[in-house]
């Protein structure tokens, strides 16, 4: 099954990502386990630059570009249609930025999640509006420079998952391509539950987090292993699981190779490590003993 | 056989004739009732589709936009400020070419807070393309709403069919429904085939370059010309089967008159009565009653007003810094006539003010003595 998988590419190559894209590595890997009987919908964000201008197409699945705050109901029609015409084989599948999920389609999401129309959706977290050239969102974390923050963004990144949850959705997870079989195996377990799905991805991006083009996987691994970006799941918003144990790596063995957080000084990576610490130990509170 | 219903009901009611597969809403005064009667109807399982309740009318539209891409029959309804919020999703589902029908309630547009008719939320989507209908009373709404489909799929545009807030949308009338098989031998099952297949799959809505943009503009222009002989095979069509119909241009007694009052809407109600009363008194007046906004009747407007010395227009609507809506677009269409009429703009019945007909009398008697057209509008108001 899974072998199979890897060999079958829903993306083309020749798209035009930058160099090293971890948007573009994380939307390979989730259509390789949907496989060809999937409907994307995209929205303005990086991806709909790298699905590439007409008459070129980088995906070979159906794709609608839809507008920006509207990933979630585009999806959820597209599901409700499908459901009328008894072609629910097919996923209805949408990536969305984070500009386009923590913020101007914060509400959209809601609105399909509470409905619990039948979808999946990832958002793909570069932590900034990266598209129109590196400004502040409300993903972006705390202290991080950007082009609209250029001394280090005062507020914090908004905590999506518990917003997600807060929702009881029947699954949500976190996952990135620095541990790609655990995002393939959540993006297998969400195709085949009913109802909305939500895959908040890291999504490290060259180009805006400062770094050189080969370090988007290690970027992400990093995210993991320092517990800033821990990797679980949450079934019906309630049942808490951790998918992988992180190593506990001291921060600064994220943040020293981007330039976004060069001028980060000691006390700030020591406030930094010390959230980080504190929301793992609210994590693992929150899975109440179950076990990896 | 007649049916006493609210014309909110009325439509409704055509939304269920026409075997509408996904409704999408969102609640808004005065709209608000056709949402809760497609609930009853989903409850009870006479309405044959999907219910999606969604947290705005700018997702309803979304909603809309992407199950017509997939390939059903999709409605929603909204008013006023739902639709100024969905004015994003307006372009967006005529750019995407989906036969959306949707019914506005007109009402006035905040600030100050109100609730009653006034066509400035529909007319201030002109430009939005998508056809757009003004009806009178419930009957033409239900109607409309049916024709609304068979147009809005012929042509792949969508379709917006509006009724006066308050009046047309909660007057209680006697309607007569047509029976399900009338509807289905007029209205073909949604044909339109999925955009969305997995055997041949496509990017709709790529990013395109500034020719391939402009071309696919003109392209959306001609096809919404092309409308024009559809809107009218629909028409004789739906007369044909059902047994009633409606010109995109009505002319009342327009052949003699020494002027002749220009209406949409509810209002045009009372200015049938009014004009009967002027003709009794010997004023050859005669009415006008535009139901088509988009694609304009320009051809139709000019046949009949061609001889028409004196024309007065009636606007529940303002566009501020220019005038009454409907009277820029008839002086427009007017222009290239040999004989220029004299047109007089007024804006009356404003937030579903009070417009009666001894007050649509005054104003005809006052546009036969002008003896050139003013740019400004006059205001008709009750206090005053």
């Amino acid at each position: 099954m899974i072998a199979s998988e890897e060999q079958q590419e829903y993306m083309r190559s020749g798209h035009m990502a930058c160099p090293g894209c971890g948007e573009a590595s994380t939307m390979r890997l989730v259509l390789k386990v949907l496989g060809e009987k999937t409907i994307v919908v995209i929205v303005p964000s990086c991806v709909g630059v790298i699905s590439a201008t007409f008459p070129n197409s980088t995906f070979k699945v159906p794709c609608f570009h839809s507008a920006f705050e509207i990933a979630a109901p585009t999806a959820a029609g597209i599901a409700n249609a499908l459901r009328v015409q008894g072609r629910e084989d097919v996923t209805a599948l949408a990536f969305a930025g984070d500009g386009g999920t923590f913020d101007i389609g914060l509400q959209s999401l809601s609105g399909a999640a509470d409905r619990n129309d039948n979808f999946i959706y990832v958002c793909l977290d570069n932590e900034a509006y990266m598209n129109t050239g590196i400004q502040s969102s409300s993903s972006t974390p705390q202290g991080v420079w950007t082009m609209t923050t250029p001394g280090g963004r005062q507020g914090r990144k908004k905590k999506f998952m518990q917003i997600i949850a807060a929702h009881r959705m029947p699954y949500a997870a976190t996952a990135s391509i620095g541990h790609p079989h655990d995002l393939m195996a959540k993006i297998r377990k969400a195709k085949n539950i009913k109802g909305t799905k939500f895959i908040h991805t890291l999504t490290p991006c060259p180009t805006g987090w400062r770094m050189p083009e080969n370090l988007s996987a290690k970027a992400a691994m990093l995210a993991v292993e320092t517990k800033l970006f821990p990797l679980y799941e949450v079934i019906d918003g309630t049942e808490y699981r951790i998918t992988h144990q992180p190593l506990g790596l001291p921060v600064q063995e994220f943040t020293k190779i981007q330039g976004r957080y060069r001028h980060f000084t000691e006390e700030d990576t020591a406030i930094l490590q010390r959230e980080v610490d504190d929301e793992w130990e609210q994590l693992v509170a929150k899975t109440k003993g179950c076990k990896l | 056989m007649k049916t006493l219903l609210q014309g909110n009901y009325a439509v409704a009611e055509a939304v269920r004739l026409a075997r509408v597969q996904l409704v999408a809403a969102y609640p808004i005064t005065p709209q608000t009732p056709i949402y809760e009667k497609l609930s009853d109807m989903e409850n009870e399982g006479i309405l044959p589709g999907v219910m999606m309740r969604t947290e705005s009318e700018h997702s309803a539209m979304a909603a809309c936009i992407a199950a017509s891409l997939t390939g059903v029959r999709t409605f929603t309804a909204t008013a006023s400020q739902g639709l100024a919020l969905m004015h994003e999703m307006l372009h967006f589902a005529s750019g995407n070419r989906v036969p959306i029908v949707m019914c506005n309630v007109n009402r006035v547009v905040a600030v100050p807070w109100a609730f009653g008719s006034d066509q400035s939320d529909s007319l201030s989507q002109r430009d939005t393309g998508w056809l757009q209908f003004y009806c009178e009373d419930a009957q033409e709404a239900l109607d409309t709403v049916i024709q609304a489909y068979r147009i809005a799929e012929q042509a792949l545009l969508p379709v917006m069919v509006a009724i006066d807030g308050f009046f047309t949308s909660h007057f209680i009338e006697p309607i007569e429904i047509p029976d399900q098989a009338s509807v289905d031998a007029f209205l073909p099952a949604f044909s339109i085939p999925t955009r969305f297949n997995e055997a041949d799959p496509a990017y709709i809505a790529n990013v395109v370059n500034p020719e391939q943009y402009m071309g696919y503009r003109q392209k959306s222009f001609e096809d919404m010309e092309n409308t024009r002989p559809l809107i009218k095979e629909a028409n004789e069509e739906y007369q044909r089967i059902i047994g009633r119909g409606y010109e995109a241009v009505e002319s009342v007694n327009t052949d003699d008159a020494d002027i002749v009052l220009v209406t949409s809407g509810a209002m045009t109600s009372t200015a049938r009565v009014t004009i009967q009363s002027l003709r009794e008194k010997g004023v050859k007046a005669g009415l006008l009653k535009m139901k088509l906004l988009r694609p304009f009747p320009t051809r139709e407007v000019q046949e009949i007003l061609k001889n028409t010395r004196k024309i007065a227009v009636l606007d529940r609507n303002i566009s501020l810094g220019k005038g009454g809506i409907w009277c820029q677009e008839l002086k427009a269409a007017l222009y290239p006539l040999e004989n220029r009429p004299i047109i007089t703009g007024y804006i009356a019945g404003i937030c579903g003010a009070d417009v009666s007909p001894d007050m649509i009398e005054d104003m005809v008697v006052k546009a036969l003595e002008r003896e050139r057209s003013d740019d400004l509008p006059i205001w008709v108001r009750r206090d005053q």
